[in-house]
Formats: C-alpha cells, structure tokens, sequence
C-alpha cells in the first residue's frame, strides 16, 4: 500500500510541514507500510468495545479558584525568536 | 572503589559518616564524565561548574536531606529552570526554560546536583538514541552498539557509572528497553504515579517519567521522592504513596507470578528466552509460584500503539511554530508559510514521519478507521491484564526482543525499529507499572528481564526485583568502556 502524492500533501498541508518532491515520495511509501500493518487491527471484531482513550478514572480535576503569582513576562519572551513591545511578533496573516 | 562507582544508597552513607564531601563526589564524578564522554557521549549539556558550586554549598550545611550533595541527571525532555531543554532537537535548540518540571524541582528540593542533560531520540521518537539531532549515544558494553532508547543517554550514562541515578520518560518502552541494552535498573510507574508537568509531551495518555539507577534499593530511593501528587498535573493522582524502601525485603515466599506466552514467541531470541526463563526457576526457587498465561491480544499491541502514539505526538507537536520559543524561519512572506517551513527544518525525519502518520489517523474520513478502532483495541489489551492480575501478583516476561543492536543496523525501515517496542508498548497502553532489571548476558552483552504490575502496585515489583537481585550477582557486573 502507498499512499498517493496528493494525499501526502494534504496531510503535510494539515500538519504544517513543508515537504520536499523526495520527502513526499517517502512518506508515500513508510506511510503506506506502517498503515497496512495497522489494518492488522481489523482481524478483531471490536463491535461494542468501549473505546479506551484515558486509562485513569478520573474526569474534571477542580481547585480553589485562588489569585497565585505567574510566571514573569520578560522571562517567558526572553525564548521568543521575535518579539515587540512586550508581545510575539509574527508575519503577516491576514 | 571509587566515589564515581558508587550507587547513591552508598555515597548518602559516605556523606553521613563524612567520609567524602559533594565536592569530592561531584569532582570525581566529573573527572569520570572527562575520561569516558568522549566515547559514550550520554550528555547533550553538562554544568560542571554550576554542580560544583552546589556541592560546595551543601558542604558547609548542617541540614540532610534525602539527596543532599548527590548528583544525577535528566533526560533532555525535562525542563530544567535556566538549563537548557532541547529535546534532542534543532527546533528547541536553544530553549532555556524559565522554570523547572514537578520531577526536576523536587529532585532539587531533596538536595541533588543537577550534573547535566542527557541525550535521547529527538522528542523521544525511536529506540536507539540515533535519532538525537546532535549526535549518537553508545552503548557502554561494546561502543558499537546503540544503547537503546529513547533515553539512552539516561541508561548508558548511569551504566558507565558517569552518575548514579538519572530519570528518562517511557511511552512505550523507553525507559526500559535501554535500561535492558545497558544493563541497569529501569523503571516506568504507573501512568498517573509521576507528574508530567514542565515534561515536553509526545503522547499524553501514555508518557511517564522514571528512574534508572544501579541498583533497587537506589530506585526506591528516587521514586520515593519524585512519586506523588502534583496540583499542576490533574493526571497525578491523588492516592497513597508508600515508603517504597518498605518493599526492599527479600522475601518473596508464595508471590503468584505470571509469564504470558505471547511474550516468549518467535522473534523473541532463543539467548533471551533462556535467560529469563532461567530467572523464573529462580523465582520458584526463591518461593514464588510461578505460572504461564495467555494475553491474547498482546500481538495487536504494536499496530495500535503506532495509531495512538503518533495522534497524540502530532498534536502536541502542534505547538513547536517558531512563535513562543525555538527556532524560526525569517524568511517566510506569510505566518502559514512560516509554520511550515520553520517546522519542516526544525524536525528530524522520524519526527516529521509521525507526525504525518498522526496527522493522517486523526484526519476526516480516517479518524473511526485508525484512530478509534486502536482506541477500541486498547480497550481490549488492558482487559487481557486486568484478567491475568485478577490471580497473580506480577507478570514477568523478557524487555526486549534481541539484545542492543549496531548502530546503523536499524534505520532504514522505522517498521523493523518499531519491533523493539513489541514487548513494553502493552504496558504503555494499559497504564501499569513496569521495570526492566539485569537478569543475565548472551555474548556479553546484558539482557533485561520486565516485571509488569497491577496499577499503582510499584511495591510488589520493588519487592521482586529485590529478592532477586539479592539471590543473584547481575548487577554488580560493570563495562569496561576504556578510558581515553
């Protein structure tokens, strides 16, 4: 199985990943593999299995609702690779 | 011996009696960093300096606490306040945290001496440790060999004795698959033990931190203290944590052990079945009774490892965009163009390819087809455990399928290095404790045998591999990596 050159494109397209002619090519061809093997799951029958997503019991974790002090600001933009006045800058969007 | 040798049980000795100061300890443990690094090159950072004036300052201070004046190391996935954490990746290259993960903050707490950052397959994607974007880490029986991963530098660093303790994260095996290839302790809690907080997430409903050490006693040591609560992860849960040194009893008289048959089948080598079916005559010998069992879905395990892993990598990869922190690419006209090709030069292949396949399975049209089936599967797998633990104690099988492999000899298709993990992903998936201990050699090279336990039970393993590393001499044996 291999997946198409178009398809790979989309899915870069949706992960945001540019990808060279090559790149593409590969990614056909590993995708492909690695999914034809995960077809292996279908020999199951999982008909009314409950899907497992979280293996702990546990839903909404709650906490008093309390003012405590954050991180501070210049520390955090200090990693940034472009920031002005206080703030990330980025490229154009719209 | 020298101070550098030592487990951490044994240099919190020497530092009571004050037979050596942490400054001798950490001069001695860097001067073994100076005569083996070159050939194993377990550190991505290291801070001699900083450790030594730590050291120093312990040194002069009346108050104990459980690691004062002790040095270790983390793997490069965990945040280190004012270190840098670079996941093994050009993207994080330069990325300085400005605070420290729960596991990190409470190691420093205890009084250890953060020595450095160690090496690991970028964003803890692969078994081998050959996919750091920087370098590969050796394995220190035969510098030939990888040493497994993806915290290798964790494993072979604690195995050529350069520190004695260090934590790794495991999603599926990587903790315990080197700890195997290195010949040390590995141990991945349960999913939930540890916190994850200020931890880089690959696969949120699968990573934990853990600890490699030389020794049991030493893991108990570490768990003891990085084990517990944390209100800034709501997966940390809140239930009892023991004194896990109560478990360092060597007595395991009536203990039901399991080992599945699925996990002692072809492709598994004949060297390593031997070797850990010798340790279970050992067990029965020691008063264990020991059984085989079925966990029927075991082979299905892998594929839906690969769907699961992969979906949740690729979304919390998401965030790595050249905004907040890391690498950008200036030359983008537009802020999509700029995601992308910043994040198309920052990630390695095997990073890029999973984040593809994640992509893909989570994507419309395909996301009841991979992601939820897998979903489906994984449900199936923990019931597999759930009815084995239901007359059993532990189960015990090999870590890993061969002993550590070359470097080189895995990196063409990721199907054949994905194999690796056939044994540790179940465990993964099923949220449970594990542990991989030294349990013999095939052709000098060590081999690790995987205690697997009941949610939240990591005493009953320390308690097994107690009583059987006191029956045995496995963990003493140390490599010879040479010194320059």
């Amino acid at each position: 199985m291999t997946l198409s050159i178009q398809e790979v494109q989309h899915v870069a397209l949706l992960a945001r990943l540019n990808l060279g002619e090559e790149e593409k090519e590969k990614y056909a061809e590993q995708l492909g593999s690695i999914l034809q093997y995960a077809d292996k799951l279908n020999e199951l029958d999982t008909e009314g299995v409950e899907p497992l997503d979280h293996i702990l019991p546990i839903f909404n974790v709650f906490r008093e609702d309390k003012v405590i002090p954050g991180p501070d600001r210049e520390e955090i933009l200090a990693n940034a690779p472009l920031v002005e006045e206080g703030q990330y800058r980025v490229p154009k969007i719209i | 011996m020298d101070l550098y040798e030592l487990t951490l049980h044994e240099l919190q000795e020497k530092l009571h009696n004050k037979q050596a100061s942490s400054e001798e300890i950490v001069k001695a443990v860097f001067s073994r960093i100076k005569d083996v690094e070159t050939k194993i090159q377990a550190f991505i950072t290291l801070d001699e300096e900083g450790a030594l004036d730590k050291a120093r300052k312990y040194d002069v201070q009346d108050h104990f606490s459980s690691l004062t004046g002790i040095p270790y190391g983390l793997k490069d996935i965990i945040c280190s306040q004012g270190m840098k954490t670079t996941c093994a990746s050009k993207i994080l290259e330069n990325f300085v945290p400005f605070y420290d993960a729960t596991v990190a903050s409470r190691l420093k707490e205890a009084g250890g001496v953060l020595v450095g950052k160690l090496n690991m397959d970028e964003f803890a994607m692969g078994s081998s440790t050959e996919q750091s974007a920087f370098f590969p880490t050796r394995n220190p029986w035969d510098l030939d060999r990888v040493p497994g991963g993806s915290s290798g530098g964790s494993a072979a660093a604690v195995a050529a004795c350069e520190i004695p303790f260090a934590l790794g994260t495991d999603t599926g095996g990587s903790i315990r698959q080197p700890a195997s290839f290195c010949g040390v302790v590995g141990l991945k809690p349960t999913y939930g033990r540890v916190s994850r907080y200020g931890v880089v997430a690959y696969a949120s409903s699968l990573d934990q931190v853990g600890v490699f050490s030389r020794d049991i006693r030493d893991c108990a040591l570490v768990l003891n203290i990085i084990a517990g609560k944390d209100p800034l992860d709501s997966t940390c849960v809140d239930i009892e944590k023991p004194d896990y040194t109560e478990f360092l009893k060597d007595d395991i008289k009536g203990l039901k052990i399991a080992f599945p048959r699925e996990y002692f089948q072809e492709g598994i080598a004949q060297g390593i079945k031997d070797t850990v079916k010798k340790a279970l005559l050992k067990y029965e010998e020691l008063g264990a009774i020991v059984e085989e069992v079925s966990l029927p879905h075991s082979e299905y395990a892998l594929p839906a490892y690969y769907l699961v892993a992969p979906a949740e990598a690729s979304a919390n990869l998401a965030r790595f965009d050249g905004v907040r922190y890391g690498r950008r690419d200036f030359e983008a006209e537009n802020v999509i163009q700029m995601f992308s090709s910043t994040r198309a030069a920052g990630f390695g292949d095997e990073v890029k390819m999973r984040i593809m396949l994640g992509t893909y399975a989570l994507s419309s049209g395909y996301y009841d087809a991979y992601y939820l089936k897998a979903l489906k599967v994984r449900r199936l797998i923990k019931n597999d455990f759930d009815k084995v633990f239901e007359d059993f104690d532990l189960i015990v099988s090999p870590t890993t399928p061969t002993t550590a492999f070359k470097l080189g000899e895995q990196t063409g298709d990721p199907l054949t290095l994905y194999m690796n993990d056939i044994l540790t992903v179940p465990i993964n998936m099923a949220g449970l404790p594990g542990m991989s201990i030294p349990c013999g050699f095939v052709d000098a090279l060590p081999v690790g045998m995987q205690l697997i336990g009941k949610p939240f039970d990591e005493g009953t393993l320390i308690r097994a591999a107690y009583a059987f590393e006191q029956n045995t001499d496995y963990h003493t044996a140390k490599p010879d990596p040479g010194v320059m």
